[in-house]
């Protein structure tokens, strides 16, 4: 296995701009990301973490202000590749994405064979018959009988539908593929069968997953590390044995705190307030205003730093 | 779930205006008896061409101050029940009874009376508050409808309801409109909405599926507060088993159309009886690192198409205990496992 991590971000921006101001949806993210690991990125909504799946694959907005940093993948520098290098070279083809809704997105007026295989055609320039060769092999692996590759995306439930939208991102063989909200829209039983498909592409195949959430119990089906994203930043990051054995930032641990369990006793609880908006950011840590343990030092902003093999923002852990 | 005694509201009561009648009450409220709703399928706009039988057999009795939870899968026929139980369609067949009236037989002005006695709390608050209306006037428009004509009395109540779900200060919010609130507090808005005529009965459709994690027990536990304070019955519409259990004390499970499993909370969660019922529970996570290391087991196939159901019991081209000649011919009847604990499966006959 290679030594570079398969994906580095080292301080990515992305600010937005509207007529209220910037919005700082991705505000100085850094993480890696090995091959063949999971990371879930964890945050309630408006956190910014659609947008750092934006900003990985750069898929951008017109309104965009600042788009700074650095994004390596096996080692190669991305931000400064012009754009029609990245379609060709990276997007899809090293990288790709389940957006948000997926299952909705898919073409009602192609077949979704001929949908799954565009996306090897075009980027590998393949005969229609390889591409629907392959197309055919990753139905299989996301368990959809061959036959539904001649139907229409209307002819599908909803749980198939998600998983031709997995087959697409899979089909070019990608190294990393980024999942936004791959389950919200699905019934638990389908929302299990989905990570049943996701964990089993996980053994059989060279991929690593961003996974984008905001539901922490399904998160843990698939987890290796946990990033939890507040206020456009990464207030912690760890390995998923430990953050869910025990979170380390406070808002972490609210977060946890507020899951509904069925097994165990524990009432539920909730984080008080709101968080802030990304327009009107405050001074030092962004957490501190619904922080139960703040104390003077909340006014700076506190650094990522390392305690017990993870990282975390917070200043209790100096 | 004990047998109707105690509803003692008379027809001489049945105004458009709400009759004073104090909480304390006993006995059933609401009876939902034998209920089918089935919508017509048509070929070419007007061949007959089958039914949707989203409810198909449901029965069950609602106490005073006593929360439910129906908890199915998209399709299995959940919102069709709750929109007969607001009267919104009418039953094909069976009945809905409110404190002794059934609803077939109430005239328009008698609906009224009823829809002030029944909340409805809905699923995505953004879109069931009308965006060029004020948070007063939202929470007014019930009141001018059920004519409350006194302007002071309107505002007196609108300040206590929004007290009520704990929106202060006051003042605040009056002058807002639905935009400009964050999504907790428009499903406040809408909560004190269906709160406004002091209804007997709140039926809360997925009441949180649309907020985030850290709002979502806020909300529950503000709806958990109603109820015991007013002394609500409430209609608890769900698809997620792990919110359940801290806010109802029955569960109704429901699967293509019926209710095939009616428990406690606690039998429920911990003597799950209908396969159904465990297949749903065994795909529910905890956060546990764990769980990424293993596949869960998930009944094959998917819910069936509620215009043919399965013959016998609709669970059984899915079900690991299926019985041949018996699960696939005969319908199960309810049967009784513990006092208030009923399945509908042959396993149990």
């Amino acid at each position: 296995m290679p030594k570079d991590p398969l994906l580095r971000l080292e301080n990515l921006v992305l600010h937005f701009r509207t007529a209220k101001g910037p919005v700082q949806a991705v505000d100085g993210v850094n993480f890696d990301l090995g091959y063949k690991e999971a990371v879930v990125v964890l945050g309630e909504s408006g956190c910014g973490k659609s947008s750092l799946a934006k900003a990985i694959l750069r898929l951008l907005p017109r309104n965009v202000q600042t788009y700074t940093g650095r994004v390596y993948l096996e080692g190669l520098e991305l931000m400064g590749m012009p754009e029609e290098a990245f379609r060709q070279q990276v997007r899809w083809a090293k990288m790709s994405l389940v957006p948000q809704a997926a299952m909705n997105a898919l073409n009602p007026v192609l077949k979704v064979g001929d949908q799954v295989a565009e996306p090897a055609m075009v980027h590998f320039g393949v005969k229609k018959d390889t591409a629907l060769t392959q197309a055919r092999k990753m139905f299989q692996h996301v368990g959809v009988p061959a036959d539904f590759l001649d139907r229409y995306a209307f002819e599908l439930s909803g749980g198939m539908r998600q998983r031709v939208a997995i087959a697409m991102a899979l089909v070019t063989t990608p190294s990393l593929i980024i999942l936004d909200e791959p389950t919200s829209a699905l019934d638990v039983l389908t929302q299990a069968s989905i990570f049943n498909v996701l964990k089993r592409i996980k053994q059989e195949m060279e991929v690593s997953f961003v996974l984008i959430t905001h539901d922490i119990a399904t998160s843990s089906e698939l987890a290796d590390r946990v990033a939890v994203m507040y206020a456009g930043q990464i207030v912690e990051v760890g390995d998923a044995q430990r953050f869910f054995a025990e979170p380390l930032h406070p808002y972490a641990r609210k977060l946890m705190a507020s899951v509904p369990r069925l097994h165990g006793d524990k009432e539920p609880e909730f984080i008080t307030g709101q968080p802030p908006s990304l327009l009107d950011l405050p001074t030092g840590c962004r957490f501190a205003a619904r922080c139960p343990l703040r104390f003077d030092r909340c006014v700076q902003d506190p650094p990522l730093m390392e305690k017990e093999e993870r990282l975390v923002k917070c200043w209790l852990y100096v | 779930m004990s047998t109707e005694t105690n509803a003692v509201v008379t027809q001489g009561t049945l105004q458009a205006e709400a009759p004073a009648v104090g909480n304390g009450h006993t006995g059933a409220l609401l009876s939902v008896q034998d209920l089918h709703v089935w919508f017509e399928l048509r070929r070419w706009g007007f061949g007959h061409a089958g039914y949707v039988k989203a409810v198909d057999g449901v029965n069950f009795q609602l106490d005073y101050g006593e929360a439910v939870a129906v908890v199915g899968e998209s399709g299995c026929g959940k919102s069709s029940l709750m929109k007969t139980i607001l009267g919104l369609y009418r039953p094909t067949q069976g009945e809905v009874i409110f404190e002794n009236h059934r609803l077939n037989d109430l005239k328009a002005h008698e609906m009224r009376w009823y829809r002030s006695h029944v909340g409805y709390v809905q699923q995505d608050p953004y879109g069931a508050l009308p965006p060029f209306m004020t948070v007063r006037r939202i929470l007014e428009e019930p009141l001018i409808i059920n004519r409350v004509t006194d302007k002071a009395e309107r505002t007196r109540r609108v300040r206590k309801v929004l007290e009520e779900v704990k929106m202060g200060p006051v003042e605040d919010f009056l002058p807002k409109f639905p935009h400009m609130l964050s999504g907790g507090q428009q499903q406040r808005v809408v909560i004190a909405r269906a709160m406004i005529m002091e209804p007997k009965l709140i039926v809360a459709d997925e009441p949180v599926s649309m907020l985030d994690a850290s709002v979502r027990v806020e909300i529950l536990k503000l709806l958990r507060g109603l109820q015991t304070s007013h002394n609500l019955a409430v209609i608890y519409i769900t698809h997620d088993l792990s919110t359940v259990r801290y806010f109802s004390e029955y569960i109704f499970v429901m699967y293509a159309g019926r209710l095939v499993e009616k428990a406690k909370v606690h039998d429920l969660l911990h003597n799950p009886s209908h396969p159904y019922t465990h297949a749903l529970l065994a795909a529910i996570s905890d956060p546990d690192a764990q769980n990424a290391t293993r596949f869960r087991e998930i009944p094959p196939g998917e819910p069936p198409s509620l215009v043919k159901p399965p013959t016998g019991c609709r669970f059984h081209p899915r079900c690991p205990h299926f019985m041949k000649d018996l699960c696939d011919v005969k319908e199960p009847p309810d049967f009784q496992l513990e006092p208030e604990h009923f399945a509908a499966c042959w396993l149990y006959q």
